[in-house]
């Protein structure tokens, strides 16, 4: 029996934030605020760059420090100042693409603040737990799991 | 039939012992001989045999004898590689929005 080479996969995460969706939505339209907390961490060497418009372009590559050529790039595909954000990204692993996905982030007045709701909906490729990316997985979870144990 | 509970238990305690995970960091690069895994270790093929007894309960490894060789590998579906890396590209995103958090709570 063939190996099936396409896994779908849907998840939500839902946060609160204590300020306004219009600062909520400037921290993603705005490239030296998105730079902040969605470039930094992963690509320090800086290799991000975003047009925040739709049938804009968004660029990233990580993942170096644990060994690794890894790409994500995505085009917008619908914007609504200070509610919606869609967008569709691929991530790549070297020259080989591992997944394509949807991305939906919801901005709603509440009170105290603003929930953000985001939802992707994955498709993951035959590449997407290949030896690489298995090896990179165990070694994160590992060390994750190091650390909540404190040793 | 041991419960969710249980296995993530047997898994959590296979994983508590660093030994253990060093086996594992090793077996996800391809299977290999009992005799070769103890090699780099620096413990005694008796204590790398025991090892493995707790990895194979907690269904993270399998052992298996052709021949003379015992080889492992790991489990394939003892922690499902492709749901750890869909929790993980979960997690990730989990990680920004904290980031995002922290941004936010910043004055402007």
């Amino acid at each position: 029996m063939e190996e099936r080479s396409v896994i779908h996969s849907t998840f939500v995460i839902e946060r609160n934030y204590a300020t306004s969706p219009e600062r909520v939505f400037a921290a993603f339209a705005d490239p030296v605020k998105k730079r902040r907390w969605f470039a930094e961490e992963e690509a320090p060497d800086g290799e991000f760059e975003m047009d925040f418009r739709v049938e804009g372009r968004e660029h990233k590559r990580f993942g170096s420090k644990h060994g690794l050529d890894c790409r994500s790039d995505s085009v917008y595909l619908d914007i609504v100042p200070d509610r919606r954000i869609v967008f569709a990204y691929t991530m790549s692993l070297g020259d080989r693409r591992i997944s394509a996905s949807i991305a939906t982030v919801e901005l709603l007045a509440a009170q105290g603040g603003t929930d953000l709701i985001f939802t992707e909906q994955a498709a993951f490729f035959e590449g997407a737990d290949g030896p690489v990316i298995r090896e990179a997985g165990w070694r994160e979870l590992l060390g994750r799991l190091a650390k909540d144990l404190s040793l | 039939m041991l419960s969710q509970r249980a296995k993530i238990n047997l898994v959590f305690h296979a994983l508590g012992d660093p030994t253990r995970r060093a086996i594992v960091e090793r077996l996800s690069q391809g299977p290999v001989s009992v005799s070769k895994l103890a090699a780099p270790l620096a413990v005694t093929l008796a204590a790398v045999v025991q090892h493995l007894q707790v990895l194979e309960e907690s269904g993270l490894v399998r052992t298996e004898k052709v021949g003379r060789v015992r080889t492992c590998r790991i489990e394939p579906k003892g922690l499902t590689v492709v749901e750890q890396w869909i929790a993980e590209r979960r997690s990730l995103w989990e990680k920004r929005f904290d980031r995002l958090g922290v941004l936010l709570a910043e004055p402007d």
